[in-house]
């Protein structure tokens, strides 16, 4: 088997004496969905915010190609990297948010090439074509020149996801993406993220989104209480969880299945 | 009370010691013009530079060090608390305190030396005067606007790969400016009327271009209703582009600064960004 794109070893992450993560290892291979399930207040969005760094973790270490994130080798020791030194290796991991985070003052397409232009370089005309490319791509060409608050909370996802794309990430982490949408708007996004997963790109999902995560992740995890309960194929892992907590928790999510 | 109005504007419309035929003829006199024009000069040198300042003042208090986060404060507390009229007389006595300013090295060669008298005009510090005092008030309402700008926004930056540099530059910065232009309005107007102070540097501006005239003519009460009738003109033009601006901000279909300026200024400059940036 070839060498994990993403690898996390021994995380732990406590807020005060409150740990919130205790010791998480995981790998996640190139092309593969991996979908991260569990109650509320489980640590399944902390681990996916130690992933990029955007929370320091209180112990372990997270490799991208064996990289490590935010921790420079100088000599025999690891040292903590600057903000700017994480900037380049957060490029490779892109990240769409519970609430969108677009730029308010900037259009669909302005919020594309942003990144793009600014911290690659990239030519403006060349990010445009690229930037609208990739609305087409999320199904939104006709709305290049809107403005955040003139999409619905769908579109905007949808932007959101074209915006971390445009930076050829390596890897999409999904912070619920669907949580803070109606629900007749979720199926746009899911369907958004189907495509991607079926093009090849390597994405960590945390979801409430059980069906999505049925049939689209490769790997699913159940997480509760900061740690990894249960993993494995997730068709196994949903219909016939070997765990108890698995089990009570699913019985509330998907009354129906059991 | 509409009794005691009409009573109030019949005794000032007919009250022979304010010779309404006197204003009238000063009005538009060339020196109230051109005092005019150094006010509203001062007026938008004093914001422009404040504001810079400010921006300046703002990033070093939210900075993460200790130093930028004193020297900030020392600047803001100092000028905040020391009334406009005594920096005007202050700065304008500069060359008491030091006689000459000089570019070169700490304790080394000196490069360049000016000396303060030729720098220090009526001019120089009446804008150094104002726009200080501005630039106290400007950096507590910019540190509040930027704080303002939502955590998310940062986050989403981080997650794009830019710096902290970019960030501000690009995100915060220009949402920040957005949430502070209200204030930003109100500052204006006030330093209109502050400008007047500049009258103890004997600088021309409109309120010591009426005395100069009446210091001549003996016609004290009218230059100065000359004057305020200026002012009033100028703070209520004013409260009209901020209301106007405010609208902007306020109404669902709010456009971007640059359009706002564009549409407000209608001026060449911008357009030609416009082009630069396709």
């Amino acid at each position: 088997m070839t060498a994990p794109l993403l690898k996390v070893e021994g995380l732990r992450k406590s807020f005060g004496t409150h740990e919130v993560l205790a010791g998480i290892d995981l790998e996640v291979h190139e092309g593969d969905v991996m979908c991260i399930v569990g109650p509320s207040g489980s640590g399944k969005s902390t681990l996916l915010r130690c992933l990029n760094h955007l929370e320091k973790p209180t112990e372990g270490v997270i490799f991208l190609r064996g990289e490590p994130i935010g921790l420079r080798w100088k000599g025999e020791r690891l040292y903590e990297m600057t903000f700017n030194e994480l900037a380049r290796q957060r490029q490779k991991m892109g990240m769409v948010f519970q609430g969108f985070h677009l730029f308010p003052h900037k259009t669909a397409l302005e919020n594309i090439i942003e990144a793009p232009v600014i911290v690659k370089g990239v030519r403006v005309e060349t990010a445009r074509a690229e930037a609208l490319e990739l609305l087409g791509k999320v199904g939104l060409s006709d709305r290049a020149d809107y403005y955040p608050r003139q999409l619905s909370g769908g579109q905007q996802q949808r932007v959101a996801i074209a915006r971390s794309l445009a930076m050829k990430p390596e890897l999409l982490l999904f912070d619920e993406p669907t949580s803070a949408l109606d629900p007749e708007l979720v199926g746009e996004v899911l369907a958004t993220m189907r495509q991607l997963a079926t093009e090849g790109m390597t994405m960590v999902v945390v979801t409430h989104e059980m069906l999505f995560a049925r049939d689209v992740a490769d790997h699913l995890i159940f997480m509760d209480g900061g740690v990894i309960v249960e993993q494995g194929n997730p068709r196994d892992v949903l219909t016939r969880p070997r765990n108890e907590r698995t089990r009570a928790f699913l019985s509330r999510v998907l009354p129906d299945a059991a | 009370m509409m009794v005691c109005f009409a009573f109030f504007a019949q005794s000032i419309a007919t009250n022979q010691n304010i010779q309404w035929p006197v204003v009238a003829q000063y009005l538009f006199h060339p020196d109230i013009l051109s005092g005019l024009g150094m006010t509203i000069l001062l007026t938008v040198l004093a914001i422009l530079i404040g504001l810079a300042i400010g921006v300046i003042l703002a990033i070093m208090r939210l900075s993460s060090s200790r130093v930028f986060q004193g020297a900030s404060w020392a600047w803001i507390w100092f000028f905040r608390g020391v009334p406009p009229l005594v920096q005007l007389i202050f700065w304008y006595n500069l060359a008491l305190l030091i006689p000459e300013i000089s570019i070169g090295i700490p304790f080394g060669p000196k490069l360049a030396v000016w000396d303060t008298n030729d720098l220090i005009t009526p001019f120089s510090a009446a804008i150094l005067g104002l726009a200080f005092t501005e630039s106290a008030y400007a950096a507590e309402m910019l540190r509040a606007g930027i704080q303002a700008v939502s955590s998310g926004q940062v986050e989403a930056c981080a997650t794009l790969g830019m710096t902290r540099g970019q960030t501000l530059r690009r995100i915060v910065l220009p949402q920040a400016l957005r949430i502070v232009i209200p204030p930003i309005g109100n500052d204006t107007i006030s330093m209109l009327k502050f400008t007047s102070l500049v009258s103890v540097l004997a600088l021309p501006d409109v309120l010591y271009s009426a005395q100069m005239i009446y210091a001549r003519t003996y016609q004290t009460i009218p230059l100065l209703v000359v004057a305020t009738i200026w002012y009033l003109v100028l703070t209520t033009l004013l409260t009209f582009a901020e209301h106007a601006v405010e609208k902007r901000l306020h109404s669902g279909n709010r456009t971007s600064l640059r359009d706002m300026a564009r549409r407000l200024f209608a001026i060449a400059p911008f357009r030609h960004q416009k082009e630069l940036a396709q």
